[in-house]
């Protein structure tokens, strides 16, 4: 299960790094989306189906306004030299890249290893879950019934970004 | 293990776009490849070896579901990660129509 979901990760790395490099910004949204649908084979073989079902919906949603966006404007990507010498910008990299993996190094260390989840926290949620919330998906129950704030504030969230969304998209900007 | 560093080269892969390009939509990319890369680990943390999905079988009282507590938080947060992208992709296209490109760095030398 580990090898499998590390190819599928790696196959998104390379994914993404050719968004980030590609030429042409509709080839780079389309890469963008290999990201994305290859999260939700991940999300499939960790068995989440909810996630899964989620997650391929919003992608494709968010490629259409990508792609929308990308043809309402210019796909040629303007390369230019960097400001600074390139000295700079590597050993900047280098230390940024070893302080992360640092980082990375201390704050995995008392992580579970990987499918080895002490079920600490869920334990609540999963014994007896049926009876409380009555309903027999556990994923359900959580959102809606033992976080039902949580998902009042996430819906603030939403009608927050679209009204937003209208606002910025209906001015009149001076030209 | 080897999967948790797998996911945080994929988060230094969405940084390092965020941080080196120019171009407002590569640059949406890259902060969308950063979220779902938090999105697995966090589903990653939840997986428990031979465990099914979190969907209770009545009949067989007995089974290990995975943990669905980080997947309670991934499906709240995939949504407003939609919605925030489509909200930055409502401000990229009005910098377009006002600026005529994409690129950050002329947009910040035309200044109004």
């Amino acid at each position: 299960m580990e090898l499998a979901i590390s190819i599928i990760v790696g196959f998104m790395i390379l994914g993404a790094i050719y968004a980030i490099h590609a030429r042409d910004i509709l080839s780079a949204v389309i890469a963008g989306g290999i990201v994305g649908y290859s999260l939700v084979i991940c999300f499939l073989l960790l068995k989440a189906p909810d996630l899964a079902i989620v997650q391929i919906v919003v992608e494709t949603i968010t490629l259409i306004i990508m792609v929308a966006v990308v043809l309402d404007s210019s796909r040629v990507e303007a390369y230019g030299k960097f400001d600074r010498p390139a000295w700079v910008t590597a050993g900047t990299a280098v230390l940024i890249l070893a302080i992360l993996f640092w980082f990375l190094k201390e704050a995995s260390a008392p992580l579970a290893p990987f499918g080895e989840n002490s079920m600490r926290m869920a334990d609540a949620y999963v014994n007896g879950a049926v009876e409380k919330t009555g309903s027999i998906n556990l994923v359900t129950g959580v959102v809606f019934d033992f976080r039902g704030y949580d998902t009042l504030g996430e819906a603030t969230v939403l009608v927050t970004a679209v009204l937003g969304v209208l606002t910025i998209l209906r001015i009149k900007g001076k030209r | 293990m080897t999967v948790y560093w797998l996911c945080f080269i994929l988060f230094l892969t969405g940084l390092y776009g965020v941080i080196t390009r120019r171009n407002l939509i590569k640059i949406a990319i890259s902060l969308s490849v950063m979220e779902f890369s938090c999105f697995l680990f966090l589903a990653l943390i939840g997986y428990k070896e031979g465990g099914v999905a979190p969907i209770v079988d009545l009949a067989d009282p007995d089974k290990t579901y995975v943990d669905p507590l980080p997947q309670a938080m991934v499906l709240t947060a995939i949504v407003i990660g939609l919605a925030t992208t489509a909200m930055l992709m409502a401000v990229i296209i009005r910098i377009y129509r006002k600026y005529g490109t994409f690129d950050i760095r002329e947009i910040k030398n035309l200044r109004g």
